[in-house]
């Protein structure tokens, strides 16, 4: 109790007690009992789901177990994959729509300030506006479909929010596998970057881990199959519209994140690099982008933490039975106050928790890190 | 003894009919279209007790997938609404009688002798264990085929009288160079088909066991009911899951379709909004092979436990079931009366001829409108129709369909 007798420790802490009181309650102590919940069968009686004082019984991760290997949860388990492509094609799309717009307006064209306005305002629209929005555009027989008859051509066939076409197919058998697979990858990627560093013990561990992990993926990880039989899941094409309609909305932040760090990049730096010779492209290749890769990564956790829950962007533009466009916060809503699941809708939760905390955890700790260093 | 009690019971609730304070909250979902139909209900309510204030709480969101959220809500908090609005049958036993948050209301129902006012498939659907718990106020049906008499003439066909002879005079339409037969709308209206199909092909008896459990949902039976749902589906339109109900009735009306499996409200549709004439502007059937059974869903109304103004409910209650009641509620709302002696002069030629169906036909409920399913199914059914539509496996379908039923211990 030393750090007591300093007053202003003293006094620091009282300040924050009350915001650790509340936080402790109403974030962690939910978080608690939503994980607890998810470990019940709340909602599998129907007679215990909404009654008055309902009789819960402790079942481990059999909830867990059911959305990841059960029979009727097929739904979840596409959920998840659909979550995949789309915080991808999400992210990407925003990366490249707002560097591309960031250059293009760091040139000081005439009217900057005007198109700024313009290419960010989307941003200060609610999910439900830009979701109701494209939902009109995209209406099989309207809109978007319309475009090409402008120029003479056919008009579009394609269903935009409720087509059932299902590319890059891959069994769920298979994914222990490829899950493998892709963490080799990175492990090589440190490895060859450790070496390249001169730090030959983290290489070794990275390459030793990297052939034990494929070792395993080939032998073990083949034979290791949640389901008794071939479900395959893959990348639903009605998600396009979703995605273009997310990134419509969100690449005017990431201009905005990347035209302050290109005005943050000082002249003298652009300078030198032209007296010594270097091409526009090699500029940027060698000295703008290395320079912005710190908000690229803040950009790629803040979207990706976006994507990752979104919710009411497809409840308005699809609506929550749209089984094409589903994803598991949607699920979780039907789950729990549709179909009374409470106990399945928290596991689901828990699923959704742990996937955001895997994307913002590491990036909280490096900045951590990174703010003690200064 | 018994009948002692009966009379108390009755007096208590007699005596608390004169002369009401006070508020009295009614929760629902119908606003838009539906909403003057509610508020004709609020009036009458109002002249009979001028000192009640009324509270109309209405949560917006077709068939109340909204407000059945914000119910639950409000429930679990501990915060009931007087009386809410919920599907007759298993939407309110399978989520809150059973979960034991209503109160009985057989008595009021001897009372008002309402016991032979209602149809006895009606009172059996709404009963648990014997005992009544919501006052049912309109009747839809959902086994109703829609066309265009004009068009049918044109082309040379009868409304089909079974599934198969549907699967026939689809094949004749589409040698005609008609595309899509059969008109089709999003997710929702493709497991009301679904139901349809169902009914015609297991016939009344074997469809009622399906909810009670002594049908399985895996049996040869109702895989065959998969199979033909397939083949119907097969005729109908390719754009289906992105127009609304309406407008699937649209492409019968204009020609583009022939068909049409669409609850009763369809009617309503066709004559406020497009000003159509029954039988002449549009024409209508039961569903194929569903002819003589009126599969019903209904709205009622109930008295949850622990409400503040519970005297003023049961006036309201009393209204909701009385025949000045459904007879000023339901000509606005486009339902029949749930009572089997009201005024057909009220009402237009479909909804008459729907009111002789209603007091001659057996009576089935709906499953995807909640008179026969729990919601945990219901909701859940969803799944299984993703599962039958992404592989058209029908034993998949029936497979999971029994899985769930397991779960959630349908019919026990």
């Amino acid at each position: 109790m030393n750090w007591l007798k300093n007053k202003d420790t003293l006094y620091g802490f009282l300040v924050i007690l009350p915001s650790l009181v509340l936080l402790g309650i109403f974030v962690y102590g939910f978080i608690l009992q939503t994980f607890y919940t998810s470990l019940t069968d709340w909602g599998r009686d129907p007679a215990q789901a909404l009654s008055a004082n309902p009789q819960i019984r402790f079942i481990g991760f059999e909830n867990y177990r059911e959305l990841f290997t059960g029979f009727v949860d097929a739904r979840f388990r596409q959920d998840l994959v659909n979550t995949f492509f789309f915080t991808l094609f999400f992210i990407l799309g925003c990366l490249g729509v707002g560097l591309g717009l960031a250059i293009v307006l760091d040139r000081s064209p005439k009217g900057e300030g005007f198109f700024r306005t313009i290419f960010l305002f989307p941003m200060s629209l609610s999910f439900i506006v830009t979701g109701t929005i494209w939902r009109w555009m995209l209406q099989p027989q309207g809109g978007v479909n319309q475009l090409p008859t402008l120029v003479g051509l056919p008009k579009g066939e394609f269903a935009w929010l409720t087509s059932r076409e299902q590319i890059w197919q891959v069994s769920w058998n298979d994914l222990p596998f490829l899950t493998a697979l892709v963490v080799s990858a990175v492990l090589v990627f440190i490895a060859l970057g450790a070496f390249r560093n001169g730090e030959r013990r983290r290489g070794f561990i990275a390459s030793g881990s990297t052939a034990l992990l494929l070792l395993w993926a080939f032998t073990l990880g083949r034979t290791l199959q949640p389901l008794p039989y071939d479900e395959p899941h893959g990348f639903n094409l009605a998600f396009i519209g979703i995605i273009m309609a997310a990134v419509w909305q969100m690449s005017g932040y990431t201009m905005a994140l990347y035209l302050a760090g290109l005005r943050g990049i000082p002249e003298e730096l652009r300078e030198a690099a032209r007296v010594d010779g270097a091409s526009e492209w090699q500029l940027y290749q060698r000295i703008i982008f290395p320079l912005l890769a710190p908000i690229t990564l803040s950009a790629m956790i803040i979207l990706g933490h976006i994507s990752l829950k979104i919710f009411d962007l497809i409840f308005a533009m699809a609506g929550a039975d749209n089984a094409p466009t589903d994803v598991p916060a949607l699920l979780m809503y039907l789950t729990t106050f549709r179909a009374n699941q409470i106990a399945k809708g928290a596991a689901i939760g828990m699923i959704l928790l742990l996937l955001v905390a895997a994307v913002i955890v590491p990036y909280l700790y490096s900045q951590l890190k990174s703010e003690v260093r200064r | 003894m018994r009948k002692f009690l009966l009379a108390l019971v009755a007096a208590a609730l007699g005596s608390l009919a004169v002369a009401q304070s006070g508020r009295l909250e009614i929760f629902s979902w119908w606003a838009g279209d539906e909403g003057p139909a509610l508020q004709a209900l609020i009036d009458l309510y109002k002249k009979r007790y001028p000192n009640v204030e009324v509270i109309n709480a209405t949560v917006t969101g077709g068939s109340g997938v909204n407000a059945r959220a914000v119910l639950k809500t409000r429930m679990l908090g501990g915060d009931p609404p007087d009386s809410f609005q919920v599907h007759a049958g298993q939407e309110l036993t399978g989520t809150w009688v059973v979960a034991d948050r209503m109160e009985d209301l057989t008595p009021l129902f001897q009372q008002e002798g309402w016991m032979n006012r209602f149809p006895k498939g009606l009172i059996d659907l709404i009963s648990y264990k014997g005992k009544i718990y919501s006052v049912p106020v309109n009747i839809h049906r959902s086994n109703v085929m829609w066309y265009n008499p004009a068009k049918l003439r044109e082309w040379g066909v009868q409304p089909p009288k079974t599934w198969a002879e549907f699967l026939t005079t689809c094949q004749t339409l589409k040698g005609k160079g008609l595309e899509a037969p059969l008109a089709l709308g999003e997710n929702w209206t493709q497991q009301h088909l679904w139901e349809s199909v169902a009914l015609g092909v297991l016939g009344a008896n074997d469809y009622t066991n399906l909810w009670n459990g002594k049908l399985r949902f895996n049996d040869p039976k109702v895989v065959a009911v998969w199979n033909t749902f397939g083949r119907v589906l097969d005729c109908a339109n390719k754009d289906a899951s992105g127009l609304s109900w309406q407008q699937a009735v649209d492409r019968v009306l204009d020609g583009t379709s022939a068909f049409n499996i669409m609850g009763d409200w369809a009617a309503g549709y066709m004559t406020t909004t497009k000003g159509l004439k029954p039988g002449e502007g549009f024409g209508w059937a039961p569903a194929p092979g569903t002819a003589g059974v009126f599969m019903m869903l209904s709205d009622s109304f109930g008295l949850p436990k622990g409400v503040k103004n519970r005297a003023n409910v049961l006036n309201w209650l009393r209204l909701v079931g009385s025949k000045e009641g459904q007879d000023a509620f339901n000509p606005l709302k486009g339902s029949i009366a749930a009572r089997t002696d009201s005024d057909p002069s009220k009402y237009n030629a479909y909804l008459q001829s729907a009111m002789r169906d209603w007091r001659n036909n057996r009576i089935v409920g709906s499953l995807v409108h909640g008179a026969v399913a729990p919601e945990s199914f219901m909701s859940q059914f969803g799944t299984v129709m993703e599962i039958y539509l992404s592989g058209r496996n029908a034993q998949a379908a029936s497979n999971a369909a029994q899985a769930i039923a397991t779960q959630v211990r349908l019919g026990q």
